[in-house]
């Protein structure tokens, strides 16, 4: 009998854990009755013109590969895009490369960057893949603890004090999922004082980059002075429009690293999907409105949703961009983890412990206002009711 | 006036005050004052729930009726249109551009009983030369409120 044990690889099988947003997610699926603010993809349907246009590219029988680097056109649009939202200047031939999400794009820029034994910088609470995808690439992910009191923003200090000869890569990953983090001009400004004079790169995961509130929008890094020739930006389709099920995402860079992620690309993807391509360029020309409206629902949910929490005297920093609460469960006395599944079993309301977003999440959970605010207040109240009990 | 809380109202009337007030950032005394100035100005002229009636049997049918009218000198439509209006069964009046001059949204309880309001009511008045009455059949759509097919949350546990 074959011993897959042997078979498997060690790092894949050993090394790399089952992201942990799930641990609850499938008891959720079991039980009957469970509300969930889990879910980190938006609740609006794709606006009908942009699903329109994809119908009709496969009318049209636009039903091809495309250039591995996607169709021209919508890196026109994408280019077009990120000049007039952020002051980001791309050239649609060469810097803009086409992916399957953003998620294909962070392992591929991953994969092109790191060699083994690279140290990248990975700042946390922070989204799941980046420390199993740079694993995969051979790198150290070195961790930094991001601080509730900074508002979860990273400094200058906490930075440099990471930093070593071997450091080949920061993970940027602002506005932040799960906290909600934003970082403003001036943070950025001395970011890139730490790293102007470097050989480190910067991969920085905008993907949530239009989902922003309050007076200041998004600011990337690579718009900062000298930042431009060290900075990959991710970007992509799924959060900006509610898109998540077309699979759509890009990267932009310089062109030598381009050159190089596109190599990648080409042998394991090929080319992203066709129909989203199209469907992609409609939502970039005549999507603007679509954005505005959705970014002032989340608006109001976000609102209801840190209220809540605070009433029922839960510390909770004012969220400032993406779709997610991540406040502090300390008045229940409980560890993240204990918290989610208690709260589950006792009020049927699933939410992700924090620590799924690394170590420093712990103490959190992460709450996403993807959901109608009659959803939120019940969540609310209900989270309310297990805190008394508990008491 | 604050837009924003028509905008919210306007999505949902049962909103309470306290809310509204931590949707927009504003303090409750803010919010009523907003809201008071807004009906005091006729902005906001009234506050009723989205009922799909067709769960109901025998509930009630309306029709789409096309009038046209001859203009009053120095009146134009208003006078017609004003005195239709007035009428229970008339759900709404509306000046129109194009082959027809005022659409009349009339209900009751039967297609007889809004066939003979409109040839007992309508038709006979002088000013207006035609009418055509379209029944609804069914409601798909009402005051952006989709009434059927809604779409369930089919979002599983996928997402990281
Ligand atoms: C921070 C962050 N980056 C990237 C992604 C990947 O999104 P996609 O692959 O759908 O573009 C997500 C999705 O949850 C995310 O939260």
């Amino acid at each position: 009998m074959i011993d897959y044990t042997k078979v498997l690889s060690r790092m894949v099988s050993q090394d790399i854990k089952p992201s942990g947003i799930r641990k609850y997610f499938d008891i959720a699926e079991s039980m009957e009755g469970v509300i969930s603010l889990g879910v980190g993809e938006p609740d609006f349907p794709t606006p009908w013109h942009i699903k329109s246009a994809g119908i009709q590219s496969l009318e049209q029988s636009k039903t091809k590969y495309t250039a591995n680097a996607g169709l021209l056109a919508l890196r026109g649009e994408i280019s077009k895009f990120l000049s007039r939202k952020y002051g980001l200047e791309y050239q649609p031939k060469g810097e803009v490369l086409v992916t399957v999400g953003g998620s294909e794009g962070i392992d591929n820029a991953i994969r092109a960057i790191v060699s083994r034994g690279d140290e990248v910088i990975i700042p946390q609470p922070s989204f799941v893949c980046y420390e199993p995808l740079v694993r995969l690439a051979g790198g150290v992910p070195v961790i930094i603890d991001l601080k509730a009191e900074n508002e979860f923003r990273l400094t200058a200090a906490e930075l440099r004090e990471k930093i070593t000869d071997k450091t080949k890569m920061l993970i940027f990953p602002f506005p932040c999922n799960p906290t909600g983090a934003i970082m403003e001009r001036e943070d950025l400004e001395a970011i890139a004082e730490v790293l102007r004079e470097t050989n480190i790169v910067v991969l920085s995961d905008e993907i949530y980059s239009e989902l922003t509130y309050g007076e200041s929008t998004h600011v990337s890094i690579a718009s900062i002075d000298g930042m431009w020739e060290r900075t990959i930006v991710i970007n992509g389709f799924s959060k900006t429009y509610s898109m998540t099920g077309w699979r759509l995402g890009y990267v932009c860079a310089p062109a030598p690293i381009i050159e190089q992620i596109t190599k990648i690309h080409q042998f394991a993807i090929m080319s992203a999907p066709t129909t989203a391509q199209y469907a992609a360029i409609e939502a970039l020309k005549n999507g603007d409105s679509d954005i505005e409206r959705m970014k002032a629902e989340y608006d109001v949910r976000r609102r209801i949703m840190v209220n809540g929490f605070r009433k029922l005297g839960m510390d909770c920093f004012e969220p400032r961009g993406a779709f997610y609460t991540f406040p502090s469960i300390k008045v229940s006395g409980l560890s993240s983890d204990d918290f989610c599944e208690q709260l589950l079993y006792s009020q049927k309301v699933a939410v992700v412990p924090g620590n799924a977003f690394g170590a420093s999440g712990e103490g959190f959970i992460r709450a996403s206002y993807c959901y109608s605010t009659d959803h939120i207040k019940e969540a609310i109240d209900r989270i309310g009711k297990f805190l008394k009990e508990i008491k | 006036m604050n837009i924003q809380i028509l905008n919210l109202l306007a999505k949902n009337a049962r909103y309470t005050v306290s809310d509204l007030a931590v949707m927009t950032g504003l303090d409750e005394a803010e919010v009523e004052a907003n809201i008071k100035e807004l009906e005091v100005a006729g902005l906001i002229r009234g506050y009723k729930a989205v009922i799909d009636w067709e769960r109901l049997d025998n509930a009630y049918v309306s029709a789409v009726i096309e009038l046209k009218v001859v203009p009053q000198d120095e009146y134009g439509f208003e006078k017609v249109a004003e005195n239709i209006m007035k009428y229970n069964e008339v759900e709404s009046v509306y000046l129109m551009s194009g082959t027809y001059d005022l659409c009349v949204i009339v209900k009751g309880k039967t297609f007889h009983e809004v066939a003979m309001f409109v040839a007992k009511e309508l038709a006979t008045k002088h000013e207006i030369t035609s009418t055509a009455t379209h029944f609804v059949l069914r409601r798909y759509k009402e005051l952006d409120v989709e009434l059927v097919n809604t779409e369930k949350d089919e979002r599983g546990a996928y997402s990281l």
